[in-house]
Formats: C-alpha cells, sequence, structure tokens
C-alpha cells in the first residue's frame, strides 16, 4: 500500500541546543586521508543581512570520491577515517566554518565523472523546506564537463564555486550562500 | 558501474512553497529563483549514517534531578517509504517548548516560565520494524510576533533523515483538535489539506498508560525510491 510523504515544516529559530554540537563542523581525524580543506561564509539574506539562525549540514566523498554508504558501489576504498558528514550553525553574523578534505571524483550517469563536489543542506527559520546547494572546486578542469555545472545558466555557475580566499593558503576556502536577491546562489531541486 | 535507482520527487502540493507571504520570515529568505531540478546520483541516494551523534534519549520528562511539570504524553509510530516500506535503524531528533510554551533557549523570550528539570531535547533510533517511542510532556502553545495575536499550536520539531541525502526531512508533529491550527500560517503553508492532516498526531487508548500518559500515534513517511526493474 502507497502512503503520502510527510510534509517538511520549518527548523524554527530554537534548535541549537538539540541539533548543534561543538565539533560536528569538522569532518575529520589527525588520520583521514585527503588535502585539508577550510570552508568559510556567511548566509545573506535578500537584504544582505547574515542569516544568524540557519544550519547547514555537509555531505561528501572521501578522497577518492567513495561516499561511506552502502548503495555506493565503486570499486573504491572507504576511509575508516572520513565518514563526510558535517553540521554547523551560523554566528551571528551569519558566518561559518567547516574544516574537512577535498572530495575525489565519484561516477555519475553515464560513468561520467563528476566534478569534485559537497552536497549541502540548509534550514532555517523562514525557510519551510530545506534549501540544497552545492559547493565546487575553483580550478578544477573537471568543472567544465561536470554534467550538474552544465545545467545551470552560465552567467549563475560561479555562485556554485569556492573561491581562494588567502593565496598563500590553497586550501583556505570561501563559499557565501546568498539565499535571495542579486547574486543569488543557485538552489537544487532534488 | 550501475548505481541503485533515486528517489521520487516531492509530492506535488504535499510541501509548502518557499515563499509563502502569510509567514513572515520567508520575504527575504526565500529564492527567487526556481530551483534547478538534479537527476540523483550517487550524491543524492548516499547519505550519513550516524557515528556523530550522540546516545539516545528517550525520555524527555527527567532533567537535572527532577521532574518536568505538565501533561505527560507517549508519542509512538513507525518511519516508512512511500511504498509503506519500514526504515530501520535511522535517527529521529526530538526539540519542543515546556509545557508552558517556553524553549530552553536564551533566544526565547516569551514571559513563560522556564522548567529547571525539561531541557526538551530528545533523540531515538528506529527498530527493525521502522518503530520508535519517546516520554515527554505535552509543549505549551506560545506567542510569536508574525502577526497581531499570532500563537504558535501546540508542537514537536522532529529532523528524520532517512536512507539518503534525498530522503532528508525536518518537520513539526501537531496535536488533534488544537484550535489554533486553522490559524497558523507554519501549519497552512502545506497547500493540499489532506498533505497537512498527516501533520497531527493521533490520540491513541491503546498507548495511553493508565492513570501514568496520554498516548499519542504518529508515523512519518519519507520518500520512496523511483520502481526499479526487479533486481532480485
Amino acid at each position: 500500500m502507497n502512503s503520502l510523504q510527510t510534509p517538511s515544516q520549518t527548523v524554527g529559530p530554537f534548535f541549537k541546543p538539540a541539533l548543534i554540537r561543538s565539533g560536528n563542523e569538522s569532518l575529520i581525524t589527525s588520520k583521514s586521508r585527503g588535502d585539508r580543506i577550510t570552508i568559510a561564509g556567511r548566509i545573506l539574506d535578500g537584504d544582505a543581512a547574515g542569516v544568524s539562525d540557519a544550519m547547514i549540514e555537509l555531505w561528501q566523498a572521501n578522497a577518492d570520491g567513495r561516499y561511506d554508504h552502502p548503495d555506493d558501489l565503486q570499486e573504491k576504498l572507504i576511509d575508516p577515517e572520513f565518514h563526510g558528514f558535517g553540521r554547523a550553525a551560523t554566528d551571528e553574523l551569519g558566518g561559518f566554518r567547516f574544516y574537512t578534505i577535498k572530495p575525489g571524483s565519484a561516477a555519475g550517469a553515464g560513468n561520467l565523472l563528476h566534478a569534485p563536489h559537497i552536497n549541502l543542506s540548509i534550514f532555517a527559520r523562514g525557510l519551510l523546506k530545506r534549501l540544497v546547494t552545492r559547493i565546487y572546486f575553483p580550478g578544477e578542469q573537471l568543472n567544465a564537463t561536470d554534467p550538474v555545472l552544465n545545467t545551470v545558466a552560465p552567467g549563475r555557475r560561479s555562485t556554485l564555486v569556492a573561491r581562494i580566499a588567502n593565496s598563500d593558503q590553497p586550501g583556505a576556502l570561501r563559499f557565501d550562500i546568498v539565499l535571495q536577491g542579486e547574486n543569488e546562489t543557485v538552489f537544487f531541486d532534488v | 558501474m550501475n548505481s541503485p535507482n533515486g528517489y521520487r520527487r516531492e509530492s506535488s502540493g504535499g510541501h509548502p512553497p518557499y515563499d509563502h507571504p502569510a509567514y513572515a520570515s520567508t520575504h527575504k529568505r526565500a529564492p527567487r529563483n526556481a530551483p534547478v531540478r538534479l537527476e540523483h546520483t550517487l550524491s543524492e541516494i548516499t547519505g550519513p549514517r550516524f557515528e556523530m551523534l550522540a546516545p539516545g534519549e528517550n525520555d524527555l520528562t527527567h532533567f537535572d534531578g527532577g521532574e518536568a511539570l505538565g501533561e505527560r504524553i507517549i508519542v509512538t509510530g513507525r518511519v516508512l517509504d512511500e511504498d509503506g516500506r519500514a526504515i530501520p535503524h535511522t535517527v529521529i531528533e526530538i526539540w519542543q517548548a515546556n509545557a508552558a510554551g517556553r524553549y530552553a533557549h536564551a533566544e526565547d523570550q516569551h514571559e513563560a516560565p522556564l522548567d529547571p528539570h525539561f531541557a526538551g531535547i530528545g533523540r531515538v533510533i528506529t527498530d527493525d520494524h521502522g518503530a520508535y517511542r519517546f516520554k515527554t510532556v505535552k509543549p505549551g502553545a506560545y506567542p510569536w510576533r508574525n502577526h497581531h495575536n499570532a500563537w504558535r499550536p501546540n508542537h514537536i520539531h522532529f529532523s528524520l533523515f532517512g536512507p539518503s541525502f534525498a530522503t532528508r526531512l525536518i518537520t513539526q508533529m501537531y496535536f488533534p483538535g488544537d484550535p489554533l491550527l486553522d490559524l497558523d500560517p507554519i501549519f497552512n503553508s502545506v497547500p493540499d489539506p489532506a498533505a497537512r492532516e498527516r501533520l497531527v498526531a493521533k490520540f491513541d487508548i491503546e498507548v495511553t498508560i493508565p492513570e501514568y500518559a496520554l498516548g499519542y500515534r504518529f508515523d512519518f513517511v519519507l520518500r520512496g525510491r523511483e520502481s526499479t526493474p526487479t533486481t532480485g
């Protein structure tokens, strides 16, 4: 018998004690494989004001492009020191920071390699359901052929690519999320 | 490499839109561009497991050495997919206001008493049959500033993952017969009235514990898989 989906409702403003734990913004241990990166940014609303009561979740593959999940059938190694999930709340200025590794490429439709990316879910007061977006990496050759980036209007693709925040530290990336208005981030219907 | 099939899409009218004028907080936060449809690949059909989340807490009625005030209730049900299949071993995170309608949260400034013996936070894992159960007190209604004389109906917040990134859900459970439901812009953001009713728990005398606690039943239905060729 078929059942019908339970509707989404907003996370509201009071989720932090239940959902946020210090340390969950780091996806790595000292033994995780891969190149360390930090991703910092802000979530901005339609007035360019920081959204101080949002939650961001990351989901990503490991350094070899393997997701830690039984439905990933790629013949690639699991990293016992990397599970690929992170979560953080924004601060009073709408800022966030994650500590992770750059993911490898995972296979996509038609065995085409997808460009490395991190999947994001965003929840907040005023969002009746989650927003989904992706972080891609600057200077990545596979970006040019990535089937998802190529479904996005060319003028908006740059909203999905992190920037190098500091040229002395190639692992320090910046990714701002604009919920509404000029330079609005591309969000996905999954 | 062949991947397992993707998940079904949102049911039409079954979820709120981003822009819902009656809920003022959507005005500056709802994107203006329609989301870009994404075909499901490994990124969406895989999802987190829960090594990093703290152990469960299925009794919210005791905290810091004492018993919470309010009407004790049992909430139980199952987590299913759209084909009625149980989703075992998935985490459900829970949070709510106390019996007076106040959250144990620094930014809740409602003039109602805090309860030193109620934190309003729980976490349960579904069993082999997708079933869950926890004990709490019925949350109170509380005012908010969305519009003149706005009150949120009694509700409990839930966060669920299910088996994949695509099945992630955060929602709220309401109580039957609540006169505030008809007036609540968040509850009424769901366009289809039948879908809205799926957010309302059912009182169940069989779940009710004599001389102790009222019982409510509430099932969660997460997205099912796209129909697939039989793979055995």
